[in-house]
């Protein structure tokens, strides 16, 4: 209970810090976003209007603590009739778009969400499932195909991978629909066809380093001396697999999918690019070309948010893994 | 115990590449490639052709493909050209391998440098320094750095050098991963008697690090350098793909890529040469990594 609890305390504060490098990094670099809001002809009363407005005639630190506290109680642009009001848990409002932040992140987010979790779910199981078995079934047929074809996918960059997917199977083949995305509240079985090329071009690039390492971590452990014991005293090899083997196994890959949720997340932009998926990367890019910058402001700080929970996710989930570390 | 790595890097490099024959086929890739980074100018000259020129003869006037079939590959062209343009594809590709390995080869030499410096600051120094660094670490690793170096693109004004921009960023965000290498290295030298040694005789943590240290800790980065630079490589190519990266005309494999989305499925060539190019880099610097990495650290039994 004290570990969740100094890992909870070590989690705001790392929100904080991000929050707080992203916001200098983004303010301090010069660019102004009212100039781009403020119109033709553009006055000096009407920019100083928009400074205003925006709440960028304030100091940066000062900029600092209102978007902080916009986040737990909301915040309001400008008084009076043309006010607008921007809720809490306010991660900004994009002037250009006219539209709160969240709002659009929460519009993006299901299509990545759905793209992410279901490469991760793919990627881990297969993943795990190949290394394990290239492991046991070493310098078969098996394992040089799976080895190849990890090698492959390390350096096969994820875009590649999924051109040549839209080309062979989509286009050539005509085996899976290209380009096209439904809610999955409204069709989940459209959903999940539209997304089956997508699942597996980023799983196919991402789980590579799972087959890697699972099948060397696995061939340690099948070599040490408590799987010998467990042999010896005649546990059924299944078991020795599955029960002795395979706990020590997931250890390092449950690390590796708590460190790669940040890059899981740069994956699924550009395979969304790649599959014209309407998903956060569309915004991040939209929102690049327009010089948006609250908008791209609360999209990196959403994810880092997001990167953050997922790691402390990871983290407790050591505890029900490992009993050793639970103690710390 | 399995015996200590006594072994001097050159040694280790050179029965490497006669014991293992794939990263020997690695390096081969890698140094071809990089000689034709380093000649691309001598090579566009002798092909005729420049990354830049449009040249709407080479295409087809009525769909804007590249004339002739497999995306206009002739002796003239020998890579072909790009649609709807008519440039020359051998010489954008090569130009591009020209960016690429710049980009990559001096955003590994800042995030080594730095990570070298940083992780033998935490495991030499210890306590709060050591704390403060390695939590840093973590939050660096976890950190969504494509989406932020995608923002960063957009803010950074339009006259600061872009390749410069994502020499710095990339080499940045990659400092972490080999300042943890570095640090548990540097945990276990410390102890050592010859740094003990050095201590007792009064030499500075500065020359502690250069002159024990450092001579100690050449294997390592050098795997890790290998190892990281396809990473670079890649991370340049995927922000040009999503265009943020190299601002155009400057060649770029990653930019090329994503310009073939719109003709992958008539012209399949355009997609397939800086595809290929890419992979095979990436493919390269992984093989010899992972072969220096076998013959340096006798524990790492990841055979093919």
């Amino acid at each position: 209970m004290r570990y969740a609890l100094t890992r909870l305390g070590g989690m705001v504060l790392v929100l904080l810090i991000v929050a707080f490098c992203t916001f200098v990094v983004f303010y301090l670099v010069p660019s102004d976003p009212a100039l781009l809001a403020c119109g033709k002809p553009c006055t000096p009363e009407n920019l100083a209007l928009a400074r205003e407005f925006m709440g960028f005639d304030e100091p940066w630190w000062q900029q600092f603590l209102t978007f902080l506290g916009g986040i737990f109680t909301g915040r309001t642009f400008g008084t009076g009739a043309t006010a607008i009001h921007c809720a809490a848990p306010c991660f900004g409002y994009s002037f250009r778009q006219n539209t709160d932040v969240l709002e659009l992140i929460g519009d993006r987010l299901p299509v990545t969400f759905s793209l992410a979790i279901g490469a991760a779910v793919l990627w881990v199981v297969a993943g795990v499932a190949i290394g394990v078995l290239a492991a046991l079934r070493k310098d078969t047929w098996f394992d040089r195909v799976a080895l190849a074809g990890s090698v492959i996918g390390v350096s096969a960059p994820v875009y590649l991978v999924g051109l040549l997917g839209i080309l062979v199977l989509g286009f050539q083949l005509d085996v899976v629909p290209v380009g096209n995305y439904t809610a999955f509240a409204d069709d989940p079985v459209r959903w999940a066809w539209g997304l089956v090329l997508p699942w597996c071009v980023l799983a196919f690039a991402h789980g590579a380093h799972y087959v890697k390492l699972t099948r060397s971590q696995m061939l340690e452990t099948m070599s040490e001396d408590f799987i010998r014991t467990a042999r010896a005293k005649g546990v059924p090899e299944r078991t020795v697999v599955g029960k002795h083997a395979l706990r020590n196994v997931l250890l390092p890959v449950v690390t590796l999918t708590g460190i790669e949720f940040g890059s899981l997340l740069g994956g699924a932009v550009i395979t969304e690019r790649v599959f014209s998926l309407p998903g956060l990367g569309g915004l991040l890019i939209e929102a690049v070309h327009n010089r948006d910058l609250p908008t791209l402001l609360g999209c990196t700080l959403f994810s880092g948010f997001l990167v953050v929970v997922a790691n402390a996710v990871v983290d407790l989930s050591y505890g029900v893994l490992d009993p050793r570390a639970r103690l710390t | 115990m399995s015996t200590p790595v006594a072994r001097s890097v050159p040694a280790a490099i050179r029965s490497v590449l006669a014991r293992d024959r794939w990263a020997l086929a690695g390096t081969v890739t890698v140094v071809v490639i990089g000689l034709v980074a380093i000649f691309a100018d001598v090579l566009t000259a002798i092909e005729g052709h420049d990354p830049y020129t449009y040249d709407a003869t080479a295409l087809d006037p009525a769909t804007g493909l590249p004339a002739g079939s497999f995306g206009g590959i002739s002796a003239e062209h020998w890579f072909g050209v790009e649609p709807l343009t008519g440039r020359d594809l051998f010489a954008i590709v090569v130009h591009g391998a020209r960016t690429s390995f710049l980009i990559g080869l001096a955003a590994t030499v800042v995030s080594i440098a730095l990570g070298l410096l940083i992780g033998a600051a935490a495991g030499y120094l210890g306590g709060w320094a050591d704390r403060v660094i390695t939590w840093t670490a973590d939050v660096f690793l976890g950190f969504p750095y494509l989406v932020f170096m995608i923002a960063l693109g957009a803010v950074v004004p339009a006259e600061f050098p872009r390749a410069l921009l994502l020499i710095v960023v990339i080499g940045f965000f990659g400092w972490p991963s080999t300042a943890r290498i570095v640090r548990a290295q540097v945990l276990t030298l410390k102890d050592r008697n010859f740094v003990k040694a050095a201590r007792v005789l009064g030499a500075s943590p500065w020359q502690i690090f250069r002159t024990e240290l450092l001579p100690n800790l050449w294997g390592p980065v050098l795997v890790m350098a290998t190892l990281s630079v396809p990473g670079k490589i890649g991370l340049e190519a995927a922000l040009s793909f999503l265009g943020v990266g190299v601002l155009p005309p400057t060649p770029s494999w990653g930019r090329s890529i994503s310009a073939a989305i719109d003709w992958v499925q008539v012209d399949p060539v355009y997609l397939l040469i800086p595809g290929l190019a890419l992979f095979a880099v990436t493919w390269g610097f992984n093989a010899l990594g992972d072969g220096l990495r076998d013959a340096l650290d006798p524990k790492s039994v990841t055979k093919r």
